[in-house]
């Protein structure tokens, strides 16, 4: 904790708050509270989509993904960005012609159907919550370097800062806070990448003199007898260790205790054993790390450096400043190797202990898919791929918190533009996170714990001031995204639930309440889940979220739009299928069987992403059902069900 | 309540041409995402290839599909903008293309 990051987020939090009661005038009507009265200026409106969008999971996520499974961590970008053709080309101008102030508003303009009303809010509220988990999350990643404070006080701090900016002027200071958030992401990550290429590679890097470099050693070994034997007699052997086909080996030297993981050495034919890092929970309850109990001054080093660079070793190897095409060139040269992490747990006299070990990838095969993604592994592998690309592209243009940007512009015109103006912003903004991920990757600063942090920490590594800004920043993007997804929210319950579908909304002032009090419930159920989930990667739980957009979302716009024959109930059972179908997938996917503490092999869906199975499932009973259907429609419009 | 886009906006003369150059280009852009999911799918190795200047496959169609979004839709954006001052022009009543 350090006083300048103090005042810089006090004097953020601040700044966002003021902007909150300075336009809380303006949202005491319906319009101004769900749309911004429609008042809001294209070029704004742009930066406020990119400050919507690029969320915890762009900054904090990709760039951490980045940092530990290299170009894996950039499909998302890719994915995230080519999403938002499907929005201009499809969604935007139809949307902002149709509806009001929900995405509910748009699907049931032509229908005025009761089951689409109730289900295309309840699939509002579903996705924005699976989405509000990631960035909360975010939250309480940041707040602990950043201020000092636990995990759940960041989260906490987030939610009450985030309700009182909804509260008070609702789609208005949202605005302006994703306006002023997208503005200095933009900036600051360019200056980030900047500093990053100034500074160049290195095979040591010691965070510009700020960190000494840690090198880890490796000791020769020799495997006979079936057992190890170690060449220098000071170190002593206490236990072997075999954790899915790796052998970790217990030392003793001077009473202190290591862990280090043995493997052939293709140089000498023989055995080696490689120094990691490890973290212990001892039997009586005792946290250590790297033997020796665990406090903050005592923490698993931060690490992630390249061990040759095209070739080069040593400090010939250092290249000093690099243009942006010669750094990406270099890291993915195939003569380049890079020292990544991986990890694994066992049990040890009663304790339990996770090993990080280094294992070294080449340049060719870091820049390129296949650390993370198994492009090349089982027919179920390259599916899962499929499917996560799939989710990716389609589920932008069906997320609801930014599906109701489109609504506060004046024309369609307007929206159009804004959307041109978003994916420029956006675009460079993906750009950039390939350069920062790839930047804490060879810098050092990737944290064992949690890569969530890697970019943060990247700035760290050149001085308090950059982490600070960064930082606060990213502070500012979750407070931006949580923003606007819980205006979502708090629309889909208080226009489309208790207004359209249960018509007890009586005024334009109740309907204004109604929103305020949503927000405050939905704030306070995003910070017990952003408690709940702490620890798990914010990339890959966004990833989930557009695929439940894009279930349960996509068809029914593509189809209203593209296809005559379709029906309200049509709609209707889309939406329920393409919800229930992609939230039960993945309930039942191995990355929940993981998460429930069983054998991932032995989960009953066997891909991490459901999107290749329910988005088509989701289409195929819009189209049975409006077929079906459509004999009654033509009898009249349905008004209820 | 009363239910109505929360701006009134007047007829769209450009209406339908813009659904059909959007859906257009749309399809031209899902295309060329698609080859680049199939080529990591089917032949994962050619994305470590060297394109230009040291870039490999990988990088320069990545970087690739994100600047060419942004060129179909300044087109799109000129396109739509082009069509729609023209049918304003001509059929200042309103009516569809």
């Amino acid at each position: 904790m350090n006083i300048l990051s103090i005042l810089l987020f006090i004097l953020f939090v601040a700044f966002v708050l003021g902007i909150s009661f300075y336009f809380a005038g303006r949202a005491k009507s319906a319009s101004g509270y769900y749309a911004a009265g429609s008042r809001i200026h294209w070029g704004v409106n742009g930066i406020a989509f990119a400050g919507d969008y690029l969320s915890a999971a762009s900054f904090l996520g990709i760039c951490g993904m980045i940092a530990t499974a290299g170009y894996d961590g950039f499909l998302y970008s890719i994915g995230y960005l080519a999403g938002w053709i499907v929005a201009l080309f499809i969604v935007a101008e139809p949307l902002k012609r149709l509806g009001k102030y929900t995405f509910t508003d748009a699907l049931d303009a032509n229908y005025n159907h009761r089951g689409i009303k109730l289900m295309a809010a309840i699939s509002t509220l579903l996705v924005s919550i699976c989405y509000l988990i990631p960035q909360m999350v975010g939250a309480g990643v940041l707040v602990t370097p950043l201020l000092g404070l636990p995990h759940a006080v960041g989260v906490i701090i987030v939610g009450i800062i985030v309700i009182t900016i909804v509260a008070t002027a609702g789609m208005t200071s949202t605005t302006y806070v994703q306006f002023i958030k997208g503005a200095l992401l933009l900036v600051f990550s360019l200056v980030l990448v900047s500093v990053v290429l100034i500074r160049g590679l290195s095979t040591k890097p010691d965070q510009g003199g700020r960190v000494p470099f840690q090198e880890y050693q490796t000791l020769p070994a020799v495997e006979a007898g079936g057992g190890i034997t170690l060449e220098d007699p000071s170190w002593r052997i206490a236990a072997v260790r075999e954790v899915k086909g790796l052998r970790f080996v217990k030392l003793i030297r001077d009473g202190g205790e290591s862990w280090w993981k043995a493997e052939a050495d293709a140089e000498t034919g023989g055995l080696r054993l490689l120094e990691t890092q490890f973290s212990a929970r001892l039997a009586d309850g005792t946290q250590t790390i790297n033997g020796a109990p665990a406090s903050k001054e005592n923490e698993l080093a931060t690490v992630g450096n390249m061990e040759a660079i095209a070739g080069k070793t040593g400090d010939e190897a250092s290249t000093g400043s690099l243009n942006p095409f010669k750094f990406l060139s270099l890291v993915g040269d195939s003569k380049s190797r890079i020292k990544l992490w991986k990890n694994a747990s066992f049990d040890d006299n009663g304790g339990r202990v996770t090993v990080y070990y280094p294992v070294l990838a080449t340049g060719n095969r870091i820049l390129r898919p296949g650390q993370r993604f198994k492009v090349e592994g089982t027919a179920t592998d390259k599916i899962d791929f499929l499917s996560l690309m799939l989710a990716l592209f389609l589920g932008t243009a069906a997320l609801p918190h930014i599906l109701i940007r489109y609504y506060t512009v004046p024309s369609q015109a307007a929206a159009r533009k804004s959307t041109i103006v978003a994916i420029a912003a956006i675009g460079f903004f993906y750009i950039l996170t390939l350069f920062m991920g790839l930047g804490a990757m060879t810098n050092g600063v990737v944290n064992l714990l949690d890569d969530n942090m890697s970019a943060p920490l990247l700035a760290r590594s050149f001085g308090t001031f950059l982490f600070s800004m960064i930082s606060a920043i990213a502070f500012a993007t979750v407070l931006g995204t949580v923003s606007g997804l819980i205006i979502a929210a708090s629309g889909a319950v208080a226009h489309d639930l208790l207004d359209r579908y249960g018509k007890v909304i009586k005024s334009d002032k109740q309907k204004v309440a109604a929103g305020k009090i949503v927000a405050f419930v939905v704030g306070a159920l995003a910070i017990v889940l952003g408690i709940l989930f702490k620890g798990i990667n914010v990339t890959f739980l966004v990833g989930l979220a557009f695929a439940v957009a894009a279930s349960a979302n996509l068809p029914s716009i593509v189809m209203m739009l593209f296809w005559k024959r379709t029906t309200a109930r049509g709609i209707t059972a889309s939406i329920f299928v393409g919800v229930t179908s992609s939230i039960g997938l993945i309930l039942f996917s191995p990355t929940m069987y993981e998460l429930y503490g069983k054998d991932p092999l032995g989960a009953p869906f066997p891909l991490k992403n459901p999107g290749i199975v329910s988005i088509p499932l989701s289409f195929l009973t819009l189209v049975l059902v409006s077929l079906l259907t459509r004999a009654q429609a033509k009898a009249g419009p349905v008004t209820a069900d | 309540m009363l239910h109505e886009p929360a701006a009134k906006t007047g007829p769209d003369p450009a209406f339908m041409y813009k659904r059909r150059l959007g859906a257009r280009m749309f399809i031209i852009y899902a295309l060329i995402y698609a080859g680049f999911v199939v080529i990591n799918l089917v032949s994962p190795g050619a994305m470590e290839k060297i394109v230009f200047g040291g870039l490999n496959l990988a990088v320069v169609y990545g970087f690739g599909l994100i600047i060419f979004a942004l060129i179909l839709a300044l087109i799109y954006s000129q396109a739509c903008g082009r069509r729609e001052k023209l049918l304003s022009k001509a059929e200042p009543q309103g009516g569809r293309s």
